[in-house]
């Protein structure tokens, strides 16, 4: 670990500096969106775009009172790909083809909310450490996240999935996106505790080292969980994103292949059971591999949504059509599920493989910050979070482009919607304190030497257990 | 643990490596058949949101953009839309254009060869596209006149022409439609006023009658008897022949009559241009025994069957089928059984015999104009074929005469106005009602226009009093102006 050591230096003018570079992107984003619909210099160009910078420029320099020392790209990155959001939103509005033409207005609300509560966050925690302590309240929350749907009343059927609660008339909510976020926190601290026990020797298969039967307990009740979310809510992507989620956690607790064999063992599994079993899950699938037979394009819930944004993103080709000058709007849900295709077409190729790299920029961050951790909770925390974030990535990105089914999964910072917004927000707070923590100066953190796990003592400790 | 995650972050570049790979397949590889894609409909949602030309009659717009404040930012908007509508044919996003809007697309959005530079230029100053306007060489007052000569109800098609030029100055059908109700933004209610459209009896929105319908000729396929007779060198004007009330077909039990009720009982034996001028059926059966199907199935093809022809609107190709047994020749030389022809065809040969044997190329657009008024195209008259020598056109121009003067169309008669011509009436089997036509051309020693009338599925009645009468009234109308 001594090699990833960085000198304890804040960067905080650093940050400062990309974080003007994304703000001028995102403005220029809404620029462009103004002067291409012929309304020049826009009202929203004035008040969204100053909106966001005043927030992030406050986010800046809460960086700089309570975690100073955390990484500099994750903040500039997540403003930039924010922004540009919010100028692709406010020009599909523009489009006034739906009857609700007021997303943009709604969405830089929820930015704002979503950053104070970010905000929060790095004040109230200040050291993610303390999040290992709501180990057992995380799996509560997340029960009730998940579950919260399906309470009669609250939730309410969007599109066939019932993962969405109503709050009065007009607000709704996607608890499972907080979800994401409680379940790691969960994982993040059972497996950090139990990590020795898990890594206990069951039999050995060629070179797959077999875990013990109750080690899989975690692993059935996270293929249970995600299974129970595809069945009864119909929602195939967080499914997907969950069990991943959990995956990834406890191949990293590990470090044994044999979790990710036996995991995608599982995973097929359910994949072939849900296709065969569930209505839904049959259509995606058939909607994805025969998207251009007119019959299934046509068809109720068929593949005209994919198929219309591949010929958005065929249309905006390499260069794309110019911000404001293509017709994303033509694809259903273009502001939220294939606001990738909406860039894809204006933004082009290059555009939108720039876009790519920013997450993929944000995601290494998130990794840099796990590597860097004095702590296995931490590390955990952050491969995990970074990880739902790629994963969640390429399930829209592929999902649009056909490259696998698609799923309805918000692309995260982006998509209209309140919910992904917040929660994405959370992570990146949660991602800058657990780089704040790694990067700063060891004596600030001497209290929490008694959780440093290091690879050696538990070599150690598990080669005496063996001779025992 | 550090391996572990190091591992997770290659497995995360290789999901974004399949990302940017699929991203660039459809963004690059693929781009090109996605946009030709058949449920492809961006091209045509561009197309609705630019200013499209407008189509002129005598300078005056008939289908132009009007900019509007529903989905898309322009309108399409027809004036006398059910005047014109054969020939303008309809914009919609949902049922696809038609007619002029269809096939002067290119010029209509800007996208032909001729407006190349202005696109040019456009691209770099960034402004849009503007169509071309297309100048139709219809008479408006003409198109009217002979619009409102064909009853509500009827199946009717009238076409005028002009034998020098070929520009078409009139063609009307109806019934007719309102081409607005299918240009609406609402692909909704396109689609059900197309539902509502597709009811009226006798009226498909997607076919011109006038170059689409095809139909037995009946009698005035003649014509075209006329001209392989003369041209075989074996009869003329004079030539006498037997004119009996009936004849068996050759090799048949099946007879064949005159026309009941018609001049040719009073004669057993007449001259050819009797014949012509009764439209007796009988000689023409022996004329068919006598030079066998050879020399017809050229003549029609000389005079344009069979070929594809666009004006630029397509005409669909007029049949004469090949290789006749005797029987059926003899049918078919009276414009019955399997002969179909166009008005459009019909009006070619009555050119053509007007033209001296030259049928010029039958054409609607006068020219295309760019929005900054220049004049991208003007069509020159073109020759489309040499159907026949002068002399026989013009023995064949003389024969046509006396159905007028003295025969089948004498109402179709203008003092002082030498008028040729030839009516026709084709039986459609199994029905007391008959296809009536009527095609010739004024005046005959200077032909200035032809005329081709056609009333489908009418009763021999009225269809005779709407063809030769009506001939009369479009003929007093164009020398009168």
């Amino acid at each position: 670990m001594s090699e990833l050591e960085t000198a304890p230096i804040p960067r905080r003018n650093m940050e400062l500096l990309l974080l003007l570079l994304a703000l001028a992107v995102a403005m220029a984003a809404y620029y462009l969106v103004g002067i291409n619909s012929d309304n020049g210099l826009s009202q929203e160009f004035i008040t969204q775009g100053l909106f966001l910078a005043g927030l992030a420029l406050v986010f800046h320099v809460i960086l700089r009172i309570w975690a100073k020392y955390a990484d500099p790209v994750i903040l500039p990155v997540t403003v930039a790909l924010n922004g540009i959001g919010l100028a692709m939103i406010h020009r599909i509005d523009l489009a006034k083809v739906s009857r609700d033409n007021d997303q943009a207005y709604r969405q830089i609300l929820w930015t704002g909310i979503a950053m104070v509560v970010a905000m929060v966050v790095l004040w109230a925690i200040r050291d993610h450490r303390v999040l290992r302590r709501f180990t057992y309240t995380a799996l509560a929350a997340s029960v009730v996240l998940l579950l919260l749907p399906m309470v009669p009343g609250l939730g309410v059927p969007i599109n066939g999935a019932r993962i969405w609660v109503r709050i009065g008339s007009s607000l709704s909510f996607q608890p499972g996106e907080l979800a994401k976020i409680t379940l790691a926190i969960f994982f993040a601290g059972y497996l950090s505790s139990n990590r020795e026990l898990i890594l206990l020797a069951g039999k050995k298969i060629g070179p797959l080292q077999l875990p013990r039967a109750r080690d899989l307990g975690p692993m059935l009740v996270a293929w249970l969980v995600s299974i129970g979310v595809l069945v009864v809510q119909r929602d195939l992507g967080s499914s997907i994103l969950l069990f991943g989620l959990f995956m990834v956690m406890i191949y990293v607790a590990t470090a044994r292949v044999s979790w990710i064999v036996i995991g995608m063992l599982m995973l097929a599994g359910g994949g072939v059971f849900a296709y065969f079993t569930m209505g839904h899950v049959t259509r995606r699938i058939d909607g994805w591999i025969n998207a251009f037979d007119p019959d299934i394009y046509y068809a109720q819930g068929g593949s005209r949504q994919i198929v219309e944004g591949l010929f958005g993103m065929g249309d905006g080709g390499l260069l794309g059509t110019g911000l404001g000058n293509g017709s994303p709007y033509l694809v259903p849900l273009a502001n939220s599920d294939m606001i990738v295709a909406a860039l894809g077409e204006e933004l082009g190729l290059i555009g939108l493989s720039a876009i790519v790299l920013l997450y993929l920029i944000l995601i290494s961050r998130g990794m840099r910050a796990a590597l860097g951790s004095r702590d296995a909770f931490g590390k955990l925390l952050a491969t995990g979070l970074s990880f739902t974030l790629g994963l969640q990535c390429f399930v829209v990105i592929g999902g649009v482009t056909r490259l696998i089914p698609l799923t309805g999964l918000t692309t995260p910072f982006m998509a209209a919607g309140g919910s992904s917004l917040l929660a994405n927000w959370i992570i990146v707070a949660i991602l800058l304190l657990i780089s704040h923590n790694s990067r700063r100066p060891m004596q600030a953190g001497l209290s929490a030497t008694a959780e440093v796990a290091t690879e050696a003592p538990r070599r150690q400790k598990l080669t005496k257990e063996a001779k025992q | 643990m550090n391996q572990a995650i190091r591992n997770t972050w290659i497995a995360v570049v290789l999901l974004f490596v399949l990302c940017l790979g699929s991203l660039s397949y459809v963004q690059f590889f693929a781009a090109s058949d996605l946009n030709n894609n058949a449920l492809n409909k961006r091209q045509l949602f561009r197309e609705f949101d630019l200013p499209r030309g407008a189509i002129l009659v005598d300078g005056k717009p008939i289908a132009e953009s009007k900019p509007s404040e529903g989905q898309f930012k322009y309108q399409r908007t027809y004036t006398d839309p059910e005047l014109y509508a054969f020939l303008t044919g309809f914009y919609s996003l949902t049922n696809s254009s038609t007619q002029l809007e269809s096939v002067m697309n290119d010029e209509l959005t800007g996208q032909s060869q001729d407006q190349f530079f202005d696109r040019m230029i456009n691209l770099f100053s960034g402004r849009a596209n503007e169509g071309a306007s297309v100048e139709l060489t219809i008479d408006g007052k003409l198109q009217k006149f002979v619009y409102d000569l064909i009853p509500d109800g009827t199946r009717g098609t009238i076409i005028v022409s002009e034998p020098k030029t070929g520009n078409i100055l009139a063609m009307a059908s109806k019934p007719s439609y309102d081409t607005n109700l299918l240009a609406v933004q609402s692909s909704k209610e396109a689609a059900a006023n197309m539902k509502k459209l597709l009811k009226v009896p006798g009226l498909s929105p997607y076919v011109n009658p006038a170059l689409g319908n095809l139909t037995a000729p009946g009698s005035t396929f003649k014509v075209l008897d006329l001209v392989a007779a003369i041209e075989s060198g074996k009869y003329n004007a004079d030539t006498v022949m037997k004119n009996p009330a009936k004849v068996t077909l050759p090799g048949t039990t099946t007879p064949l009559g005159n026309f009941f009720g018609g001049n040719c009982a009073a004669k057993t034996e007449a001259p050819l241009s009797f014949i012509v001028a009764q439209s007796c059926n009988t000689p023409f059966v022996e004329i068919s025994e006598k030079l066998g199907a050879e020399p017809f199935e050229k003549v029609t093809k000389n005079f344009g069957f069979g070929q594809q022809l666009n004006i630029p609107l397509r005409v669909v190709p007029s049949v004469f089928p090949p290789n006749l047994d005797p029987a059926a020749l003899g049918q078919s030389v009276i414009g019955q059984r399997d002969v179909k022809a166009t008005a459009m065809q019909m009006n070619m040969v009555a050119m053509g015999i007007a033209n001296g044997g030259k049928i010029m190329q039958p054409n609607l657009i006068k020219r295309v104009i760019a929005p900054d008024l220049k004049v991208l195209s003007e069509t020159k008259p073109k020759e489309f074929a040499t159907a026949t020598s002068k002399d026989v056109a013009d023995q064949v121009t003389d024969l046509m005469r006396g159905p007028v003067k003295s025969g089948t169309a004498v109402r179709a008669q203008v003092p002082g106005l030498d008028i040729a011509a030839k009516t026709g009436t084709s039986q459609i089997g199994g029905s007391t009602l008959v296809n009536s036509w009527i095609t010739g051309f004024a005046p005959a020693n200077d032909p200035q226009v032809a005329v081709t009338i056609v009333f489908e599925k009418i009763d021999f009645k009225t269809g005779s009093s709407l063809t030769s009468p009506n001939l009369k009234k479009i003929l007093e109308a164009v020398f009168n102006q």
